[in-house]
């Protein structure tokens, strides 16, 4: 790192730290039992950084958690706050799907929020930017705008009837691209206009930084959105399978880890990723086969625009009806079933599932190597026993653009209110030439009757 | 060495020949305890220099400028009217150049020359974005052939998710190679690599697809940028007197100004000029009988003459009542005030960079002038401009994608499209029956 030119700060004494909870470096992955597994075997021989180490902030733990495990030994107390927190994390995300996509969306957005101030706060601490000129207000300028190109991208699409009513909607709608890039554009110019003669070079990375972040965290999470149109079963299921395989994956190690998986997380083993893996399978294919009974789970989300609010109804497409399915001669002296009932989402899942094993970890290591490169422990405080809310979701972003790429590839094909949007905006000569295409080709299907003479 | 020393005489960048990126700023800094990135050696070819050894250091550059000035502007004339086939490889040789210099800057930045796999991961990146890119508005224009052949059909509809594994597979493949004491490094160049890829390629993107609207969105903007860049130049050396940013200390307001006036000028009756010609104007397809690109249509209503009634004031002024003009004229202003009024922005936005790492030039690929990327800076912000200009205001979507898109969906889907088409166009009138 080439910023001398900066002051560097010299890391406290141990004894300061030794009464937080979380943070130095050098005490071991004692109390921060790696249920994702980032511990700092690797931060002790680093430890005597040129770079600056990032201090995180003082203990969350509630009060009332802390008196009531305040007998146990410090790591039964751990583990203690550790599920607890889980326990709590998972009945609150139970109770959101109960209430809807609304609250769906609504989490998202915060997530989303709160892992951006995650990482730019990182950046700041990393380059001791908290003095350069307008920086905080850029970055969140950015996401703003961002996040308005990318909701008013979905929102002409699945609001199509509501926009049409509003005038000032209409025109927010119709030059969409072009008020988004003004917008952008703005901060771009008050960017260069606010570049400082000593700090180009802090500028330029923390620049950056913020467009990385947006890249990773505000596509990710419309993705996610995305998803949740098609489905709350697109949302549901990708983020219990890999919320599942982590839980899973830390049992399998705890209880039969012994060979290292990579250096970048000395706490992960082959027995815990192999079955975690497996375990994984089974878990996504009964909990498929639980979910895809309910039409809440499996509708496409629809804004009713008579009564304003979110609709999940429709007949279920043909992945979520029960089919029957010829298994191989194998499998048949096996089991002595012939045939086995499914719904064709269970056969998704299975493939849902095996990217979440064997692909989802690499969001892990690669956020392990980013707090590894930045000597920061955790994300944030946000959760106590867990860090901060990216280390919540470092894997779930590979896996949610991988859902979103699934679904359009292999599930459905474009969005028909946005087709029937995109030809009413062409030139009547346009239209009418596509009409007459899709009328020959109706005809030709069988689904128009064949042409007739004229009459009227 | 070129680079450091600023009263270097070679380019003679900073001893007020450079309309661009004056290195006034650089003289202080150049105590540099960041690693200065030297340049390579001095590129002009062997002829040239033979040819102007007799003048002096100052002049010979104005020459050398000069000279190869005039060598581009003739160069992007002839592949103009070598036509579309040649402009794409040529944005695509562009983008990789600039792609490669910037990397090269970040290397020598971070001295990773020797990170492992540094080199084949990013230029990696580079191959699948533009897989993903060029996949993406291939699919579009050449629909016809695509559904004749085999393969092209399965590369077609799966192409997000082969673009996808693509990516993925460099993203474990950067994840197994962290190094456990170049990490930081490692991520710098990571992310360095992707801001780029998201400058770079993207935006050397959406220039193909405003070049298939017709080539006329190429050649106008990029002919406006230079222009504004000349005239600017031309109006600071006669004229300039204040400055105008911190960033760039030889830009000076009068040139801004200036620049911006004869720029609009200059745009307005480039306009005319190329709106008359089909070549220029026509969308570019491909005809597959041919197996050529193809400009030939029908003018839309942008590109044909209009009266046009003025209003009274310049009525009692010019003595005309109405005035025949191309309504692309009319769009024409708005561009050249775009590529004057913002477009700078872009080129101080590379100042600052180069000012933040402290390089002279991006690279020393044109004498005289410094890398690709030192020409096309301004290009950028311009190219995406057109793109949002052109969605925005003058086309709606490519009706061959909605086609396409059409015949993808379910058959009730396709039937209730069609009933809703059918009586939108009853009401509109265009349908009778």
């Amino acid at each position: 790192m080439r910023n001398s030119s900066l002051q560097q700060t010299v890391p406290g004494p141990r004894s300061l730290h030794h009464t937080l909870f979380y943070q130095v470096l050098e005490t071991d992955g004692e109390d921060r039992l790696g249920l994702t597994g980032e511990p700092d075997g690797e931060a002790d021989g680093d430890s005597k950084a040129d770079t600056p180490e990032i201090p995180t902030s003082v203990d969350n733990t509630p009060q009332c958690l802390n008196k009531a495990l305040e007998g146990l030994s410090s790591r039964w107390r751990n583990w203690w706050i550790r599920g607890i927190l889980s326990f709590t994390m998972i009945s609150g995300f139970f109770l959101i799907i109960y209430l809807g996509p609304v609250m769906l969306i609504i989490v998202v957005m915060t997530v989303q929020i709160k892992c951006f101030q995650e990482i730019i706060t990182i950046g700041y601490r990393v380059y001791h930017s908290y003095d350069l000129p307008w920086f905080r207000t850029l970055s969140w300028y950015f996401l703003i705008c961002v996040n308005y190109f990318f909701y008013g991208e979905t929102v002409a699409d699945y609001f199509g009837v509501l926009v049409q009513k509003e005038e000032p909607l209409q025109f927010l709608v119709r030059y969409h691209r072009f008020i988004s890039f003004t917008l952008y554009l703005a901060g771009f110019c008050m960017f260069v206009l606010s570049l400082v003669k000593k700090h180009y070079r802090l500028q330029f990375y923390m620049f950056a930084w913020t467009h990385v972040t947006l890249l990773i965290v505000v596509t990710q999470s419309h993705l996610v959105i995305q998803n949740l149109f098609e489905g709350m079963i697109w949302f549901i299921v990708p983020i219990s399978i890999v919320i599942c395989n982590d839980i899973m994956a830390y049992l399998f190690g705890f209880f039969f880890g012994r060979t290292p998986l990579i250096k970048l997380s000395p706490k992960k083993t082959w027995e815990g990723f192999i079955g975690g893996f497996l375990s994984t399978v089974v878990f996504g294919f009964i909990f498929a086969y639980l979910l895809a009974q309910y039409q809440y789970f499996v509708c496409p989300v629809e804004y009713d625009s008579e009564t304003n609010r979110f609709a999940v109804e429709c007949q279920p497409s043909e992945l979520f009806v029960m089919q029957e399915y010829r298994l191989p001669a194998a499998l048949q002296n096996v089991l002595r079933w012939k045939t086995v009932k499914m719904y064709p989402f269970q056969i998704h899942s299975v493939a849902l599932s095996t990217f979440a094993s064997l692909i989802g970890p690499f969001g892990g290591f690669f956020a392990s190597g980013f707090k590894r490169a930045f000597k920061i422990k955790d994300f944030a405080n946000t959760i106590p026993g867990h860090g901060g809310i990216m280390d919540r979701f470092d894997c779930q972003y590979l896996m949610a653009t991988f859902v979103h790429v699934y679904i359009a590839s292999f599930i459905r094909g474009p969005n028909p209110s946005k087709v029937l949007q995109q030809v009413l905006v062409l030139q009547p000569e346009q239209q009418l030439s596509i009409f007459n295409t899709l009328r020959s080709h109706l005809q030709d299907k069988g689904i128009l009757p064949p042409p007739r003479p004229e009459a009227q | 060495r070129m680079g450091q020393a600023v009263s270097d005489d070679t380019y003679g960048h900073a001893d007020g020949e450079g309309e661009r990126e004056g290195d006034g700023e650089a003289e202080g800094d150049s105590k540099a305890d960041a690693s200065e990135v030297p340049p390579a050696t001095d590129d002009t070819p062997e002829c040239l220099n033979k040819a102007l050894q007799g003048l002096s250091s100052r002049w010979k550059n104005w020459w050398i400028r000069g000279i190869l000035s005039l060598t581009m502007i003739t160069g992007f004339s002839l592949l103009i009217y070598m036509g579309p086939i040649m402009l794409i490889p040529l944005v695509m040789a562009i983008q990789i150049k600039c792609f490669q210099e910037i990397i090269i800057i970040g290397y020598r930045v971070y001295h990773s020359y020797d990170l492992p796999w540094f080199r084949t991961l990013s230029w990696y990146f580079l191959v699948c974005v533009n897989y993903f890119f060029y996949g993406e508005t291939l699919a579009d224009y050449f629909g016809v052939l695509v559904q004749r052949e085999e393969p092209l059909q399965f590369l077609v509809r799966y192409h997000r998710f082969i673009s996808f594994t693509l990516y993925l597979t460099g993203f474990c493949v950067f994840v197994l190679s962290l190094v456990k004491k170049h990490y930081r490094l490692q991520f710098y160049m990571f992310a360095w690599t992707h801001v780029t890829l998201l400058i770079v390629v993207t935006q050397s993107h959406l220039v193909i697809q405003n070049l298939f609207e017709g080539l006329i969105w190429f050649i106008f903007p990029v002919s406006t940028v230079i222009c504004n860049d000349i005239m600017a130049y031309v109006f600071g050396f006669f004229f300039g007197r204040t400055p105008l940013i911190q960033l760039s200390p030889k830009k000076t307001w009068e040139g801004f100004i200036g620049g911006f006036f004869s720029t609009v000028i200059f745009g307005f009756i480039f306009a005319y000029l190329l709106a008359q010609y089909q070549y220029f104007v026509c969308p570019v397809e491909f005809d597959s009988e041919t197996n050529r690109f193809a400009v030939d249509c029908q003018p839309s209503s942008v590109f044909v003459l209009q009266v046009y009634t003025l209003p009274a004031i310049v009525q009692n002024v010019t003595r005309w009542e109405t005035v025949t003009l191309y309504p692309f004229q009319i769009h024409s202003i708005s561009i050249s005030s775009f590529a004057s009024l913002i477009g700078p922005f872009g080129g101080f936005f590379a100042s600052g960079f180069k000012r933040a790492f402290k390089i002279k030039d991006f690279a020393d690929t044109i004498p005289g002038h410094g890398g690709i990327m030192d020409r096309f800076d301004c290009q950028y912000l311009m190219a995406t401009f057109v793109h949002v200009y052109l969605t925005s205001f003058i086309r709606g979507p490519n009706p061959s994608k909605v086609l396409q898109q059409l015949l993808v969906l379910h058959p009730e889907q396709q039937l209730s499209i069609f009933n809703a088409l059918r009586s939108h166009l009853r009401e509109k009138g265009v349908l009778t029956e």
